[in-house]
């Protein structure tokens, strides 16, 4: 007969070992990620308060500089102007789509067209820009002008263009996740109730999308970060001023060994984005209960 | 009747957003296809007011003078670089996608399941991890691989991936969508918690995974920065390096070799299209 203090511990002891066991599915991964990202990260943004060469205490002199740094107040500034107007266009454009193939059956073979894009290598994207946009390429051809669109302000609107054309195709199937997982019956109570088209739309499709907003935001934000690739292949280090894009100045940073710059910035984008990512995550658990 | 009108009309033109905007999309793709026919001296002819910089356009015809699959050929055999990289490619992206498959998924598993201390912090950590640039952590990248003399391997490029956290986010999403009954079902059946893992969890899951991996998959073959920076050797990198080499003198054979790439690609869409619009589906439903 085992005592009951026995039986306490082994229960216990057991139970530790089930919490044991379940970590291991976790390990590999967190041992990895800390070793390459995590670890080196958190030593890099220790050393964003010294000065590298010196290794004196800097304070925040380092993040003066990056402030002050020219080329860092022009990349965030594309960067912002990029994410304003590529973001809600991409998130509107797709739930539009997303609401019209919603409504007639017939047209969800086409959604395969839209996700085509995905599959393209970015260095393929910019031969074909290269056909397009340059001063002899087929769009002067259709305007009888002569202009180097890649070389001129319009590239940003290209970038934009090109990023819409790439990702509208996997918002728009997460939007249509979304549309379908309402149930029908609520949409045909309020069409009874004679609720039009739109005080529809506001009042039971909006609500109801709440909780795929935030994997919809999560993904373009990720994919915004992509651009990059045809930023570079297009432009090479020093692209076209308003396609300068916050990977540029990084990128530069790191070919000219500008490390002081490059821990303070990368923390501050880390910041900026971790905040971003717990703001993302309440939205979650309110889009849960 | 006004009201069956304007619901008809707003059909058509539904119709013709959707497909209008869907062809359009893939005009960029026919485009290179069709240009990929066309032969060396038919493109140089074409691309010749590109070069001079002369008033002139850059000729465009659907159709080729002489439609040949000479670029095709010329590349396939006659070009060992485009091959060996090819099989670089290939050999990174197996590497990597094994990897994720074992490193990846089990994780997604435990945060998706289990609930232990510190877990919503540390999910949040890899969501921040996912939407991290490279570019920012490129320098502290190199310095682990550096240290661990990998610079210039392919592991260098698979071993940084495999760690990746977007599998895990969208995997995460899968497992979550599971009514944890069945699990709880599984362990009073005397399931280990490995057998709930594989036995239960992986296959209700199935089709997100599979959305997880066709994306990633997308992802690594067409890879640019992770190489470039780690990779010094050019027999080493990957097909995605080849393309951006090639000069618009060339532009058959790019359009050859992007087909190639592209083929890749449009194989894996065509074998998942189904799962990897269901893994989607699933990953944006609140749960």
């Amino acid at each position: 007969m085992r005592s009951r203090k026995n039986w306490n511990y082994t229960l216990r002891s057991r139970r530790r070992l089930r919490a044991a066991k379940r970590f291991l599915f976790l390990l590999p991964s967190l041992g990895g990620v800390s070793c390459f990202v995590i670890l080196p990260f958190g030593k890099m943004a220790a050393s964003s308060f010294f000065t590298v060469l010196t290794n004196e205490f800097a304070g925040f002199r380092n993040y003066e500089a990056v402030f002050h740094n020219e080329a860092f107040r022009l990349a965030v500034r594309n960067t912002a102007r990029f994410i304003a107007l590529g973001l809600p266009l991409l998130l509107l454009g797709s739930l539009g789509l997303a609401l019209m193939i919603s409504g007639s059956p017939r047209l969800d073979k086409y959604k395969y067209l839209y996700l085509l894009p995905l599959a393209v290598p970015a260095a393929t994207m910019v031969l074909v820009w290269k056909l397009l946009f340059s001063g002899q390429g087929f769009l002067n051809r259709l305007l009888g002008t002569h202009e180097n669109f890649l070389g001129e302000e319009s590239a940003f609107y290209i970038l934009v263009g090109s990023y819409l054309w790439k990702n509208l195709g996997y918002t728009m199937v997460l939007w249509l996740a979304g549309l379908r997982a309402i149930p029908e019956a609520i949409l045909d109570a309020a069409k009874v109730d004679g609720a039009g088209r739109v005080k529809r739309f506001l009042l039971i499709t909006l609500p109801c999308l709440r909780g795929c907003i935030s994997t919809v935001l999560v993904v373009s934000l990720l994919n915004f970060f992509k651009v990059f690739r045809e930023v570079y292949l297009v432009g090479g280090a020093y692209p076209q001023r308003s396609i300068y894009m916050l990977q540029n100045v990084f990128q530069n940073w790191y070919v000219n060994l500008e490390q002081d710059k490059l821990a303070a910035g990368a923390v501050l984008l880390a910041a900026v984005l971790g905040t971003v990512s717990l703001l993302l995550q309440r939205l979650w658990d309110h889009g849960e209960t | 009747m006004n009201k069956k009108k304007t619901e008809r009309c707003l059909k058509v033109v539904s119709w013709f957003c959707v497909a209008g905007l869907g062809i359009l999309i893939c005009v960029p793709l026919a485009l290179l296809l069709c240009g990929s026919l066309a032969d060396e001296t038919e493109w140089g002819q074409r691309i010749r007011p590109l070069l001079k910089d002369s008033r002139e356009y850059i000729e465009w015809k659907w159709i080729p003078d002489y439609p040949t699959l000479n670029n095709y050929r010329e590349l396939l055999f006659y070009a060992p670089d485009f091959l060996t990289l090819f099989w670089n490619s290939m050999k990174m992206t197996a590497g990597i996608l094994g990897g994720q498959l074992l490193v990846g998924v089990p994780a997604a598993w435990a945060f998706a399941v289990y609930r232990f201390r510190g877990k919503g912090a540390l999910f949040s950590l890899y969501i921040l991890l996912m939407l991290l640039p490279f570019q920012t952590t490129m320098l502290a990248k190199y310095l682990v691989l550096n240290g661990l003399g990998l610079v210039d391997t392919a592991w260098a490029v698979i071993l940084p991936a495999v760690f990746s956290t977007f599998p895990v986010f969208l995997a995460y999403r899968g497992f979550q969508g599971i009514p944890s009954e069945l699990f709880e079902a599984a362990r009073m059946d005397g399931a280990g918690e490995w057998d709930v893992f594989a036995r239960v969890g992986l296959p209700l899951a199935e089709s997100s995974i599979m959305a997880a991996f066709v994306v990633s998959f997308f992802e690594v073959w067409n890879m640019v920065e992770e190489p470039l920076a780690f990779l010094k050797d050019m027999s080493l990198w990957p097909l995605s390096l080849y393309l951006p080499q090639i000069g618009p003198q060339q532009a058959g054979r790019a359009g050859a070799a992007s087909v190639i790439t592209l083929t890749v690609s449009l194989f894996v869409f065509g074998m998942f299209r189904d799962s990897l619009e269901q893994g989607i589906v699933s990953s944006a439903l609140k749960m």
